[in-house]
């Protein structure tokens, strides 16, 4: 038997591309001092958020951000008929307490930071497959959340090295239909999971990169596509190290897509903003996608993207246990048509 | 191709990959960080001192007075983590200001914010150790092994 929508090795194609109907975005107050500000729709005031704890702020980041973009279209949460959502934290809370408060049908998801990827292309095979008429796909990451789970206390005085990322504070959902107006997902290669044998927590974009090659380069040779196709290609959160890397990766898989290529976790904050490396967690791209990247969409500047969402799926108690980082990357094609 | 080749392959193209990763990935700044450490470092020791020598002054035989400053200094390094100063020093000073004692003090006192929203129990009381304890089950262990070398030598 033949997959109908399967194209080469790992890539789906949707005969009925999905429409982004809508999307929406918050973020945390650093990056909203970022270069992107303006295109997000809500930045928060504080940490906090109003919540007694971090991971409270989170959960309710989630739960707001796919309620705004419901409510750009006029829809409440009870309109929508599936939620699909992940974030950084163990049993990924944040998700199923947002999905406890919106009563969405809901299906959890862990990519680590490939979550955004991850969601909008289980999504998008939902709905091309008639399944559902309109799906809400959501990732979120907080700062200080992922900061006491995956490393040290917040107030611990330790110094960070230059390939280490900063977590974002944000989170992006996107609401997908079968019919409307916007731009759809076209094609979306599903990642293997790639381990080079990285050992080093504070350089995740090195563990990553070649994930985000072997998906890239995959997604090429199943579609017949070449990298000029894409306006632009774009990985979730390699950061500066890991987007180097990728590059080098690409050179040797003979793939030059560099003038068109570039990363959320660099593009998030300005050099300034003492990020080292960059941003990282499943809100910075998502936050990217659901901000800056399809309003660029929706104006004609980008027309066709290849969001790439990256994840390093390791644990401290892996850490711990000498085992290796592997990393995932999911590519998703966004075209206006 | 056998497994063992594979395996073999694997190990070659995972060697490369980590030559290339090491040319790519940037240099800690190792000479600014050691200055900032030697600078910050110093200053807190200098404040130590500082102290010792002023309860000195004040007639506090030395035992006590040294027992004081230590007192003095983890309090300092308790208040400087507790309103959010010590974690923008340590970014900046690394070993310069965990090494002094009030390194610990901000090692156990992080922890303890950290945890607070678990609870007193299970949250503080539990993990209240999650960084300095090590310190401490290792410090205990050559206390001993010193005692028992002392014994036998005695």
């Amino acid at each position: 038997m033949v997959a109908l929508k399967k194209m080469g090795l790992q890539t789906l194609v949707f005969a009925e591309p999905p429409y982004i109907a809508s999307w929406a975005s918050m973020v945390g107050p650093k990056e909203g001092e970022g270069p992107w500000a303006k295109d997000f729709d809500w930045i928060m005031e504080d940490y906090l958020f109003a919540e007694a704890s971090w991971e409270k702020a989170e959960s309710k980041m989630l739960r707001e951000t796919v309620k705004l973009a419901l409510s750009k279209m006029k829809l409440e949460p009870k309109d929508a008929e599936l939620l699909l959502a992940g974030d950084l934290l163990n049993q990924i809370i944040s998700s199923s307490f947002a999905a406890r408060e919106v009563s969405i049908p809901f299906l959890g998801l862990y990519g680590a930071c490939s979550t955004m990827a991850e969601s909008l292309l289980i999504g998008s095979m939902l709905v091309d497959g008639g399944f559902f008429e309109r799906v809400v796909t959501a990732a979120s990451s907080h700062h200080y959340t992922a900061e006491r789970q995956f490393r040290f206390p917040t107030e611990q005085g330790v110094q960070k090295v230059p390939s280490s990322q900063w977590t974002a504070t944000a989170a992006g959902a996107l609401v997908l239909q079968k019919a409307g107006v916007g731009p759809r997902v076209t094609y979306a290669t599903v990642g293997k999971v790639i381990d080079m044998g990285q050992t080093d927590a504070a350089n995740m974009g090195a563990a990553m990169a070649p994930a985000a090659a072997d998906t890239i380069k995959t997604h090429f040779q199943d579609t017949g596509r070449v990298p000029d196709y894409y306006d632009l290609i774009v990985t979730g959160d390699l950061g500066a190290v890991g987007m180097a890397l990728a590059g080098e990766l690409f050179v040797k898989e003979g793939l030059v897509p560099s003038p068109n290529y570039s990363d959320c976790g660099v593009l998030l904050y300005d050099g300034l903003q003492g990020v080292d490396s960059g941003g990282s967690g499943c809100g910075c791209s998502g936050c990217m996608l659901a901000g800056p990247l399809l309003r660029k969409i929706k104006s004609g500047e980008i027309n066709r993207l290849l969001f790439v969402a990256t994840g390093a799926l390791m644990s401290p108690t892996s850490s711990f246990q000498g085992e290796s980082i592997p990393g995932i990357a999911h590519a998703v094609a966004i075209e206006n048509i | 191709m056998s497994s063992e080749s594979e395996e073999k392959l694997k190990t070659a193209q995972q060697e490369e990959y980590h030559n290339l990763v090491n040319r790519i990935k940037p240099k800690p700044p190792v000479l600014k960080n050691c200055l900032w450490a030697f600078v910050v470092g110093g200053l807190i020791c200098v404040i130590g001192q500082l102290i010792l020598n002023y309860l000195i002054s004040m007639g506090i035989n030395k035992v006590d007075a040294g027992s004081l400053t230590a007192i003095i200094m983890i309090f300092m390094g308790a208040l400087f983590t507790g309103i959010g100063v010590y974690d923008d020093l340590g970014q900046k000073a690394g070993a310069g200001s965990i090494v002094p004692i009030t390194g610990f003090a901000n090692a156990i006192v992080a922890s303890a914010m950290e945890f607070k929203r678990e609870g007193y129990i299970f949250g503080v009381g539990a993990r209240i150790f999650s960084i300095a304890g090590p310190t401490l089950v290792f410090g205990f262990v050559a206390s001993v092994l010193i005692g028992l070398i002392k014994l036998a030598f005695r």
